[in-house]
């Protein structure tokens, strides 16, 4: 079974969380740090672990579909937080950014709790339309270096 | 041999102030700051890690400021940083075919579903220096224009038909091996070998690859797509049992197809070079998809005529790291050894002078 199967099977709550996190790991320092701010009543937070700084190793796969191997590794940050209601959350994103990881663990945690799930989800949908608006800019400005290409003719006649 | 010898301390602390004072320069100049390499030296910070096998743009573009722009020191710099860290775990293999694309060419098909895209490439311009640039002229924001249909891989149309290998698969239950774990052995699977390519030299792959065309081992290549865009990284996350996306990378990938190939099982077909290389790095991904269809000697019974397709020649001595310290290691004090040669050099001139030769010389010389 591959990844994307697995992925696919996963039930509503995994996926909801899963996509969270995807977002999060996206996030700028400036979004978390406003979002944070904009929480009243911040439950405690403490460190279960980190955050850290460490490697994953990027595999790729052979012919692009092949089997895999391992192309070179990229640097992760990670940490994990408990809130004093008992949540556990994650946050993991690539590259050292410390803060970060700690901010998208933090909100990993409190998107458990049903009070501050609006705040959360807010946070998502500004993030998630800067992604897209970020990717259409990309791909219109790309689309405009499209080619057509005529192939001349050749011979005398 | 070279030898531990005692001394230097304060000259080796000066020249080190030295070398931060050059690394430095004038300082009527502002300081260039990390932020300014990766926005504006983006290609060189990514060929930094490509080769020092890290994905980090902003350590790549210190170590590039560290380095004076010495490229081989500053993967050097990032490569000896890497073995600081602990390893979390092995990503999900990336995607290629949801890769967000910025550029995208073929050179076997005129039309192909997704066009070709060409994207901020080099190609097509005269190649003038530009006086335009010694100054901070205003640049035009980039055209714009309606995406068009999705990008499909070039490999699944000649592969409807059946006319091209398959992407590449490993024996049954064979595990990817990880050069950065285990010492390097030969014969190298294909795996590996690629995982070498990736972080090889990008003049020696260049090089070999030139060879290649140049008879040395032809391979009758043609590129049947080159993609340059971001991919995501995902990484298994145990404790909650599903994988989690860890952000994106830009990668590029490049498909060679090279001549038909058939045996007494199968059919005449094409085979296929495959290039992977974190970054743009074009020149690279073309090299290594180059390389690594001539390296793939077993697997077609070819004859092993030319370096290129000599695998203990080519992944050896692929890697710049390993090249400049052993190159390098040359400057150290090797006086020890040199006194013996030394020594011997002597006794060897005192018999060849003994044995009546001085003799000969002076005659000669009159």
């Amino acid at each position: 079974m591959n990844a994307t199967e697995k992925q696919d099977d996963l039930a509503e709550p995994a996926a909801e969380r899963r996509e969270a996190m995807r977002l999060l790991a996206r996030a700028t320092r400036a979004e978390l740090a406003a979002a944070w701010q904009a929480i009243a009543d911040k439950p405690e937070v403490a460190a279960v672990r980190g955050p850290e700084t460490g490697l994953v190793m990027v595999r790729g796969r052979i012919g692009g579909g092949g089997d895999p191997f391992n192309l070179g590794e990229a640097t992760v940050t990670r940490a994990t937080v408990r809130l004093s209601s008992g949540e556990i959350g994650h946050g993991q994103l690539l590259g050292t950014d410390k803060e970060r990881a700690r901010f998208a663990a933090i909100f990993d945690a409190i998107y458990q709790i049903p009070a501050h799930r609006p705040a959360v989800e807010a946070l998502h949908r500004r993030i998630a339309a800067r992604l897209l608006a970020e990717d259409r800019l990309r791909a219109e400005e790309t689309a405009a270096t499209r080619v057509d290409f005529f192939t001349m003719v050749r011979g005398e006649d | 041999m070279y030898v531990a010898v005692k001394g230097g301390e304060a000259a080796i602390a000066n020249a080190h102030r030295l070398l931060a004072d050059r690394r430095r320069g004038d300082r009527a100049l502002p300081a260039i700051t990390i932020e300014q390499v990766v926005e504006q030296l983006g290609l060189a910070v990514d060929r930094v890690m490509a080769e020092a096998s890290l994905y980090d743009r902003s350590l790549a573009a210190l170590a590039v400021r560290q380095a004076r722009g010495d490229m081989i020191e500053a993967i050097f710099i990032l490569r000896a940083y890497r073995t600081t860290l602990p390893r979390f775990g092995s990503s999900q293999p990336i995607d290629t075919t949801k890769m967000k694309i910025e550029r995208r060419i073929s050179a076997t098909y005129k039309d192909l579903p997704g066009g070709q895209l060409l994207g901020p490439t080099f190609d097509y311009t005269h190649r003038l220096l530009d006086p335009s640039l010694i100054g901070d002229e205003l640049v035009a924001e980039p055209a714009r224009k309606e995406p068009g249909e999705a990008v499909m891989r070039v490999s699944d149309i000649l592969d409807d038909e059946r006319l091209i290998e398959g992407d590449g698969e490993m024996p049954e239950g064979h595990v990817a091996g990880d050069l950065t774990r285990e010492p390097m052995e030969f014969p190298m699977a294909r795996d590996l070998r690629l995982q070498a390519l990736a972080r090889g030299d990008e003049g020696f792959l260049l090089a070999l690859a030139y060879s290649t065309q140049r008879g040395y081992g032809r391979t009758h290549p043609f590129v049947g797509e080159i993609r340059i865009g971001e991919v995501e990284v995902e990484l298994d996350f145990p404790e909650l049992g599903f994988a989690v996306s860890l952000g994106t990378i830009r990668v590029t990938e490049c498909q060679m197809v090279n001549q038909f190939k058939g045996s007494a099982s199968e059919p005449p077909q094409f085979t296929r070079g495959y290039g992977l290389v974190f970054g743009q790095s074009e020149r690279k991904a073309m090299s290594m998809s180059l390389v690594d269809r001539a390296l793939r000697t077993d697997e077609f019974g070819e004859d092993i005529v030319a370096p290129a397709q000599d695998q203990e020649f080519v992944i050896s001595h692929a890697d710049n790291v390993l090249a400049t310290g052993f190159v390098e290691h040359l400057k150290l004090p090797h006086y020890v050894d040199f006194q013996a040669e030394l020594d011997l050099v002597r006794r060897m001139r005192r018999e060849y002078e003994d044995a009546g030769n001085a003799g000969d010389r002076k005659e000669a010389a009159e």
